[in-house]
């Protein structure tokens, strides 16, 4: 399937009414997930309602770890098998992740202000995900600063991979930190969730995975689309001398 | 004939010593950095020695970012890397050599008055050996991190500002353990631990750096 895909154009044809169609499938998961988690499921019995910011906080955090493990995926089969998507795929996913990062921050530090009374804590944890953010911020100034697609492909995949060695030791550092500090961590203490919210919690995940599969797709359409229009132009340019 | 990388490595010291190259610079932004947190955070004892160990390890990493931006960029624009390139040296080796080298020329001076700046800030004085340590390990992980969002960033016009975007964030667990093992031995406590973390992010951006900058290089040359 995916050398299959390598070819752009079977890749359009293929995808044409793929991005408008996941996108709806991702926009009525989302809505139904949303009002089980928030109107059906009971409020949590020390939390009260602020827990259902759980459904929008915990898929967001799954997925953004997700993203950059398809990110690094593509950037591979891009260094690899100069797979002709692959350098497209991981740049179109790229803002996805970013953008699921910046969802799990904040409403993070939303639910944080009520139940820790703080907006943000340097928690191993927080403090590790602002870092990924970071990460992806300088994944995509790659793309935006380097010229040709095709160096900027190379340049920004090997950025890719070499954050991908450093998430663990940076997950780690940070881990390590907490404890040699000996901060009062807090955490929330371990409660096995009940059907009621497992059940949006999956919904809310798979709404997330739809949805990033609809935009990577329109973003690489997009991409394939201004990549064309560009090599026209110089064309142009070149039957103009 | 010599090997191109052994000769590029002495090539890049000479250049760095004689002048010009502005191998001191990021010392004197490492001190000046240095003497203007006392005057804006006060010249209290207790407050210097509380904040002065991260100060000092966050100033270091931004020293050692400064002499990123020339460290291939020169080279690649007027053609060295490419002549490099087409004499058969390969491209990890030409980015260890230059890494190694301007480490020798900034971030060996760096990590020397490290401990000066320790005892300014009200560090206790037994404890400049530590210091040292820390600076030495730290200011090689940051340079050769920092080689890699350099090679990157090689072909762009002012890319200062993108290396420091890349390789900060990848700067995370060296901070840490370093400054770490700083208040560790500033508070007496035991600074092992923390020390050989530093040494071991070290170790491993030695060690790893060069293949990732080289691979980039590479795609700059083409």
């Amino acid at each position: 399937m995916i050398s299959t895909f390598a070819n752009p154009h079977r890749f359009m044809k293929f995808t044409q009414w793929m991005g408008p169609a996941l996108l709806g499938l991702g926009i009525v998961i989302l809505v139904w997930g949303l009002y089980q988690g928030l109107v059906l499921a009971p409020a949590d019995y020390r939390q009260g309602d602020a827990a259902r910011i759980m459904f929008v906080h915990v898929p967001a955090a799954m997925m953004c770890m997700g993203v950059y493990a398809f990110m690094v995926l593509a950037s591979l089969s891009s260094l690899i098998w100069k797979h002709a998507l692959a350098d497209i795929a991981a740049k179109s996913a790229a803002p996805v992740g970013a953008v699921f990062t910046l969802i799990c921050l904040i409403t993070g530090s939303l639910w944080g202000k009520p139940i820790w009374n703080t907006w943000w804590e340097w928690d191993a944890r927080l403090t590790s995900v602002l870092v990924l953010f970071f990460i992806y911020l300088g994944y995509m100034a790659i793309w935006s600063a380097l010229e040709t697609p095709q160096k900027a492909g190379r340049a920004a995949a090997i950025l890719c991979l070499v954050g991908a060695v450093n998430i663990p030791i940076i997950k780690w550092s940070v881990d390590w930190w907490s404890t040699l500090h000996q901060q009062a961590s807090i955490t929330l203490t371990k409660i096995s969730l009940p059907a009621d919210y497992i059940v949006p919690l999956f919904t809310m995940l798979a709404a997330y995975g739809v949805l990033f599969g609809a935009l990577v797709i329109m973003n690489m359409r997009a991409e394939i689309f201004s990549r064309r229009a560009e090599m026209l132009v110089q064309r142009q340019y070149a039957s103009m001398d | 004939m010599a090997n191109p990388v052994v000769t590029l490595f002495f090539r890049e010291l000479r250049l760095a010593w004689s002048g010009g190259g502005g191998a001191a610079l990021p010392v004197g932004f490492y001190a000046g950095a240095a003497t203007l947190t006392p005057l804006a955070l006060g010249p209290a004892p207790d407050l210097l020695r509380a904040a002065g160990p991260g100060i000092l390890f966050i100033t270091l990493a931004l020293a050692s970012l400064l002499p990123m931006e020339r460290l291939f960029q020169a080279d690649l624009e007027d053609g060295t890397l490419d002549a490099l390139g087409a004499s058969g040296a390969n491209y990890t080796g030409m980015a260890l050599a230059k890494t190694s080298a301007h480490w020798l020329a900034s971030g060996l001076p760096l990590s020397l008055i490290a401990p000066v700046l320790w005892v300014m800030l009200q560090g206790p004085g037994a404890a400049v050996g530590v210091v040292l340590a820390c600076a030495l390990s730290g200011s090689l992980a940051f340079f050769f991190i920092g080689a890699i969002g350099a090679a990157l960033a090689a072909g762009v016009r002012r890319g200062g500002l993108l290396i420091a975007l890349t390789a900060l964030p990848l700067y995370a667990p060296a901070t840490i353990f370093g400054a770490s093992a700083l208040y560790a031995v500033s508070e007496g406590r035991d600074f092992g631990q923390a020390l050989n973390l530093c040494m071991a992010c070290a170790m491993a951006a030695v060690a790893l750096g060069p293949f990732a900058a080289g691979a980039a290089l590479k795609t700059a040359l083409d």
